[in-house]
């Protein structure tokens, strides 16, 4: 009885969506024959199922709309009053099904208003008899027997109801006997409606074989993997083959999953109808490219948010019939619904040629709920503002309907769309009205992918987010550039936010030397654009979509895993989760601001630091910037030659220096190691273990008594020692040599650093800080000249040799013909340290002339300089 | 025999030198875990995900999970357990020999142990030589919730 029970609660279902799009069709033409013989057939089928499975409260009412149906059919004209009242039959009918699906009986309550309406008008419109109205209400009351008795009495039926009779006369094992009958009229109905053979599968056997075509897949990308390894193998030839054949079964089970869209569609027309009535308004619904298929898991996710939409249009879109006329437009309004596909997506619009989106009203909304000022609004284009629309809780009903403008309007729409990893794009033009158009990617099991690397590890970013690759780096004309700690990308004179997807994703912290560089996805997500900026990208690869385990959902950067083809397990990048954590590092940058802003009237700049341990418990730091990788290596491959650790990095010999001698280098496990890269050469740093990354101002407190220490600041409420760097490079390398320690000088100086180099400037700047003197760095010659054009104090200047475009000699030079720089000492700096270089130094113009790492001595010199200046 | 209680079998496992046993119903295999991949921003019991043929298992680093200290020496080992269809590898230090115990034996937690490994201890087992700790699977994978409690 269950499964006879489920299979009529599907298929009379079914039935009833293709009875609500007749009928509405049937109002319109009423003429149309075929299409009520259709409805009436149908109803039929569903009366003579239910006399079956002793359903006498489905049977009565379907009896009823039956009988009045059929005097349409005997070709009385359709009115909108019957037509109202079948459909709300149609209803009831629907909510007893729901209830007999959950409870396995029908629910208690009769249906008489329903049933003395629709054969009081079915006796109204019979043009031959009218006395049979009173005998039709017992049908309710009726028992299952006295019903079939009460049959032959009414007009139009046929002998089917003596089959039926004949049926339950005879008292045989139930289901066995009853069940072919529904399901065989069903085959022919299908049979009759598709013209071909069709069989029914449960959802839940497709969904298992789409599983093993996954695994299919990926057995053979890993196949596929491993014989690219191999160029001459046997395995080629077969190994294509099993490749092709995986293609077309995928390709074929993705088939019987596919949905014509019009299935989602079936309940609009109804909707449509029922709009127009309770609106006043005369709507006409055209439907477009119904036949066009997607994914049946992704049609039921994008019924609701169209039947939304469709009320959106409806209510807010189009105008009422005088307002159109005034408007000289014709009476009935339009709202298209067209599908196609494009590449691996479907592309749906509803467009209505309504109004238009109301700019000045949205732009009030949007300033009355304070999501921008008006100045930024004054800013942005008409486009700009109508997509405000899709911001949560907005909607511009004045009125609260009952349609829609229950303030889940179109927001609602966008998360829904974007679930399922689509975009939603709204185009308005005054007077002529608006269109929606959704693009959702044809199926949600098997994905298209770009493959990218960041912080060392691959992860996957779904390719309909994604619309185009950049490459940045330092000289091109893409490049990252900050706005205080907000990095942006200029695209085509536009200001792109980016963000590093190893510092959203909280591993690695980011290179300085490679900050500026990298691919730049460009992604979108709505009407969101921005870049996420990855190390390198591999490859765009089919990908199978695996939900992420139950312990991990709720990181939100992540919409799922897969497996690639080498077998490894990769992340798949939730662009909107991405977007999200954009937007909230803007909102904790805000807040931070706001904080500095109060906390400290001159605000330094903030430093991103590195806390770490080494030797002692006091925790130590060097500026972020500095690090040019954090390493974990394995204890066993550090190697000590000549009485120094080394270990193989990237293909050369790297030295591992020691804070001092209680540092150990470990022998087992894994060896935390700072490297700091300069060009060609890198270094590291022996620590204990890396504790943290944090954003603090960098202001030293205490001059550092010790070797390779700036001094102590106050990090974080503790007091941190400041690692001097510069104080370990040399210990490094032989060539970086250094001198005896000298006293800071007492009176603070104003020193310009100008270096190209950002490392150099990051790590002589805290050094010269430490030594006692105000250090403001300029990049090139030009920005130094700018500076004291400025008007600014400059003591003293220290300028890098080699720089492009002006070179230390030739910015002294001009310092030399400057009015407020002619006085100033310059120190020059360089890593080439030879007497024809001092001589043309200090023939432009150089009062010292010292080694590019040599602290001490650049010290020295700064101290005898500022000494010199002071008794000038 | 007859007039014993009912004997329970365990696999026991090494972890950061405890022993424990779970009952080896609910152990599907134990496997050397090869090539896990991270995940940034997991939980901190979370040790990863890998690909065990072609299924995607998440990794529970026991020592974290458990409060234990000290790292892995040895190449960890990985006991494959299941829970509401998703495949967990319960990192371990070595795998121990199974074995049959009387359910009546079972002693309850003692109150002074350690809460962290109360939470997930469903009692003790006096061994010859050794205590044995009775692993509850789905109180271990019962990770998210917790955190969210406390």
């Amino acid at each position: 009885m269950d499964d006879l029970l489920r299979e009529f609660v599907t298929e009379t279902n079914e039935s009833l969506d293709v009875v609500d799009v007749e009928l509405v069709r049937f109002e319109r033409e009423p003429g149309n024959a075929t299409i009520i013989n259709n409805v009436f057939r149908l109803v039929h089928t569903i009366k003579g199922t239910c006399g079956f499975l002793g359903l006498p409260r489905l049977e009565a009412l379907a009896h009823a709309a039956e009988a009045l149906m059929g005097r349409f059919r005997d070709g009385v004209p359709a009115t909108t009053d019957a037509v109202t009242l079948i459909l709300a039959s149609i209803d009831r009918i629907k909510q007893i099904l729901e209830s007999l699906e959950q409870e396995q009986r029908e629910p208690d309550g009769a249906d008489d208003d329903l049933i003395s309406g629709l054969t009081h008008m079915a006796a109204a419109l019979d043009p031959k008899k009218s006395a049979q109205q009173p005998t039709a209400p017992q049908l309710t009351v009726g028992t299952l027997v006295e019903q079939v008795l009460e049959r032959p009495l009414l007009p139009g039926e046929d002998s089917l109801d003596d089959l039926e009779r004949a049926f339950r006369a005879t008292p045989v094992d139930p289901p066995q006997r009853r069940a072919p009958s529904p399901l065989a009229e069903a085959a022919k109905d299908d049979a009759e409606r598709n013209g071909n053979q069709s069989i029914r599968v449960t959802v839940d056997t497709l969904e298992k074989l789409m599983t093993m075509v996954s695994e299919l897949v990926l057995t053979r990308n890993q196949l596929l993997e491993i014989g690219r390894r191999h160029e001459e193998s046997e395995f080629k030839t077969p190994l294509q083959r099993l490749s092709n054949v995986t293609a077309e079964l995928q390709e074929g089970v993705m088939k019987t999953r596919m949905q014509p869209i019009g299935n989602a569609w079936q309940k609009l027309p109804r909707i449509v109808r029922d709009l127009s009535q309770e609106l006043g308004k005369h709507i006409d619904l055209e439907m477009q490219g119904a036949e066009t298929e997607l994914d049946r898991q992704v049609l039921d996710l994008i019924k609701d948010p169209l039947t939304h939409m469709l009320r959106n249009s409806a209510d807010h879109g189009l105008e009422t019939p005088e307002e159109r006329r005034a408007a000289g437009k014709p009476e009935r309004g339009r709202i298209r619904l067209s599908a196609w596909h494009e590449g691996g997506f479907i592309v749906i619009q509803i467009a209505d040629d309504g109004r238009g989106l109301n700019t000045e009203r949205i732009k009030a909304k949007v300033m009355t709920q304070g999501l921008a000022t008006e100045a930024e609004l004054d800013k942005l284009t008409e486009a700009q503002v109508h997509k405000f629309i899709f911001t949560p809780g907005f909607s511009t009903a004045s009125e609260v309907t009952s349609i829609s403008g229950r303030g889940v309007g179109m927001d609602v729409v966008r998360t829904n769309i974007d679930q399922i990893g689509g975009t939603i794009d709204v185009r308005s033009v005054p007077g002529v009205g608006v269109s929606f158009t959704v693009k959702i990617p044809l199926t949600l099991a098997i994905v298209s992918a770009l493959i990218v690397e960041s912080g060392g590890d691959r992860f996957a970013i779904p390719q309909l987010a994604v619309i185009e690759l950049v490459r940045a780096h330092g000289g091109s004309e893409h490049r990252i550039e900050r706005i205080k700690d907000t990095a942006v990308l200029r695209l085509r004179d536009k200001l792109l936010p980016v963000a590093r997807l190893s510092r959203l994703l909280g591993i690695a912290p980011s290179d300085p030397e490679q900050a500026e560089q990298g691919f730049i996805v460009v992604t979108q997500v709505g009407a969101q654009t921005f870049g996420i900026v990855v190390d390198a990208v591999f490859h765009t690869e089919e990908i199978v979509v695996k939900p992420m385990s139950s312990k991990l959902r709720h990181i939100a950067l992540f919409c799922g895993n897969t497996i690639l083809g080498d077998g490894s397990v990769i992340m798949i990048i939730d662009p909107n989760g991405i977007a999200q954590a954009l937007g909230s590092t803007a909102t904790s940058q805000l807040q931070n601001a706001a904080a500095a802003d109060i906390g400290a009237a001159e605000a330094d700049e903030v430093t991103s630091l590195l806390l770490f341990r080494a030797g002692s418990s006091q925790p130590k730091a060097v500026p972020l910037s500095l690090v040019t990788r954090l390493e974990e290596v394995d204890a066993r491959k550090i190697e000590l030659s000549n009485g120094r650790y080394m270990i193989q990095y990237r293909g050369q010999l790297m030295p591992l220096v020691r804070m001092d001698s209680s540092v150990n280098v470990r022998s087992e496990g894994a060896q935390p190691l700072l490297v700091f890269s300069d060009g060609a050469r890198s270094m590291a740093l022996v620590v204990d273990e890396i504790v943290d990354i944090v954003e603090d101002r960098l202001d030293i407190e205490v001059a550092g008594g010790s070797d390779g220490l700036l001094g102590s600041a106050i990090v974080k409420g503790q007091a941190t020692e400041i690692v001097d760097i510069g104080h370990f490079l040399p210990l490094a390398f032989e060539d970086w040599f250094r001198r005896k320690e000298q006293k800071a000088v007492a009176r603070r100086r104003a020193v310009l650093l100008v270096d190209d180099s950002p490392f150099f400037r990051n790590m002589l700047a805290p050094v010269l800080q430490a030594a006692g003197f105000d250090v403001t760095t300029a990049g090139s010659g030009a920005e130094a000249l700018a500076h004291v054009d400025g008007g600014a104090t400059v003591d003293i200047v220290i300028t890098d040799i080699e720089m492009p475009d002006m070179d230390g000699f030739a910015l002294t030079q001009a310092l030399r013909k400057h009015p407020r720089g002619a006085e100033v000492p310059v120190i020059g700096l360089s890593s080439i340290v030879s007497a024809e270089a001092i001589a043309r130094g200090r023939a432009v113009g150089f009062h010292d002339y010292v080694a590019k790492f040599d602290r001490q001595g650049l010290i020295a010199a700064l101290k005898e300089q500022s000494d010199f200046g002071q008794a000038a | 025999m007859s007039e014993q209680g009912t004997l329970r079998e365990y696999v026991t496992a090494e972890i950061g030198g405890e022993l424990i046993g779970m009952p080896i119903l609910r152990v599907q295999d134990v496997f050397i875990p090869e090539g896990p991949t991270r995940v940034p921003l997991a939980p901190p019991e979370i040790a990863g995900v890998l690909n065990l043929r072609g299924r995607i298992v998440t990794l529970i680093d026991m020592r974290r999970r458990l409060g234990l200290a000290g790292t892995s020496e040895k190449t960890p080992l990985a006991i494959g357990v299941e829970s509401r269809g998703e495949s967990y590898g319960l990192l371990i230090d070595a795998i121990g020999e199974v074995l049959k115990l009387d359910e009546d034996a079972r002693e309850g937690n003692p109150v002074n142990l350690d809460p962290r490994l109360a939470r997930v201890s469903t009692g003790i087992h006096r061994l010859n030589d050794r205590l044995l700790m009775v692993i509850d699977v789905d109180r271990v994978l019962d990770i998210g919730t917790e955190s969210i409690a406390a």
